[in-house]
């Protein structure tokens, strides 16, 4: 499943987008420790599969969570860690 | 001197049974609750067949909710607990069904529930529900292939319905309707947040706009928020919307206008959707169990 975490506003659209099929078969879950903002959480999903999310409360302030990563203009960390290529951004 | 407050958001409690089952004989009865932030659902299957189900609003205590909620279902079809197999909770909060077998996320029921109530072909579902707004992209089965929401809009909401509804002293209900008593569609307001839409329909009508005006502009917005969202996520006939906001005409009209689509005509009661799907799952849960057991 392609789950898309985030919100557009008056600035803006942010999403992270998270490939939830290849999660489940990630047994690493790199995401989630390379992420200096703690976004990323795990839950089993409807069909019993561990996969990870961005956690409830950071979901309609992406913006400023991720914007220390963004202004590095490196590839984010989320990103790095991630060998299977599950997550991309929207902006 | 006493005040009297009318609640202009209230929409109308309802619930129903099957006429065509009058009394129940069969195998198998499962049941799905859904508890959303604002309504609360619970649908009884007969064997897989819609045969009861209430529509109510969220009390302050969800478990509490969950309860009345099943029980009014329940009202006219003689069934207690005890008859009910499996029970799936779903909605915000699922985990406070206290009679529940299982929970399951209300994307997966909603998809589920828009494939029963719409048909196999239905590829893209718009959930408008009482905080949030859903996009959801599902397969013939009625499994999720992608979903977004929008964590922080109210475009498309019953929250956001509701706040305009008070404001212009109109029921909820009736916002769709007069929305469309207008010479002319006036502009989108520039906002939809809810936050400045009251002080922006304030000055609206200080400027002379009519009620209606203001709801028709306020509703625009509303849709261009919502298609934006749906075209974000991806686009695919056949297209459905569920949730409570989907009996809104002035959202929903504007939204098959700005697209240039049509949605297909529910069969019933769109609101119980994710409750309906929820049940369906409870139904082929416990079938697959029977047959692994033999
Ligand atoms: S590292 Fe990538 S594949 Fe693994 S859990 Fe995180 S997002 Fe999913
Ligand atoms: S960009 Fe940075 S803060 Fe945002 S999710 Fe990735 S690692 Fe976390």
């Amino acid at each position: 499943m392609i789950a898309n975490y985030g919100y557009e506003d008056g600035s803006g659209h942010y999403y992270i987008k998270i490939d939830t099929s290849k999660c489940a078969e990630c047994t690493a879950k790199g995401c989630i420790s390379a992420c200096p903002e703690k976004l990323f959480a795990t839950e089993l999903d409807d069909f019993d599969d561990e996969v990870v999310l961005i956690k409830e409360d950071a979901r309609n302030t992406l913006q400023t969570n991720c914007a220390r990563c963004k202004a590095n203009g490196e590839k984010e960390p989320c990103r790095q860690a991630c060998e299977s290529d599950a997550i991309s951004f929207s902006w | 001197m006493a005040i009297e407050k009318v609640e202009y958001w209230r929409w109308t409690e309802s619930n129903w049974k099957n006429p065509d089952i009058p009394d129940w004989h069969g195998s198998l009865i499962t049941a799905g609750v859904d508890i959303g932030s604002t309504s609360t659902q619970a649908v009884i299957l007969a064997d897989g067949v819609p045969y009861a189900y209430s529509n109510m609003r969220t009390g302050s205590n969800s478990p509490d909710s969950a309860i009345s909620a099943i029980n009014w279902a329940m009202k006219d079809t003689g069934l207690t607990l005890e008859d009910i197999t499996y029970t799936i909770g779903t909605g915000y909060g699922r985990v406070n069904v206290p009679f529940s077998n299982k929970t399951v996320t209300e994307i997966t029921c909603h998809a589920k529930g828009a494939n029963y109530i719409y048909g196999p072909t239905v590829r893209t579902i718009l959930d408008m529900g009482g905080q949030d707004c859903k996009a959801i992209h599902c397969d013939e089965k009625g499994t999720v292939t992608s979903f977004m929401m929008n964590d922080k809009c109210a475009a498309g909401t019953g929250r956001g319905m509701e706040v305009i509804a008070n404001l212009l002293a109109v029921s909820v209900e009736d916002i769709g309707e007069l929305s469309f008593k207008v010479d002319e569609e006036p502009a989108p307001v520039s906002s939809t947040c809810v936050i400045f839409a009251k002080s922006e329909a304030t000055k609206l009508m200080r400027s002379g706009w009519t009620k209606e005006k203001v709801l028709a502009a306020y509703c625009h917005a509303m849709a261009l928020r919502v298609v934006r969202l749906l075209e974000r996520n991806g686009m695919e006939l056949d297209f459905a919307i569920t949730g409570g906001i989907a009996k809104n005409v002035g959202v929903t009209r504007r939204i098959e206008n700005i697209m240039g689509i049509k949605a297909l005509t529910p069969t019933m009661d769109t609101q119980i959707a994710g409750a309906l799907g929820a049940a369906l799952i409870a139904k082929e849960l416990v079938e697959k169990k029977r047959a692994k057991e033999g």
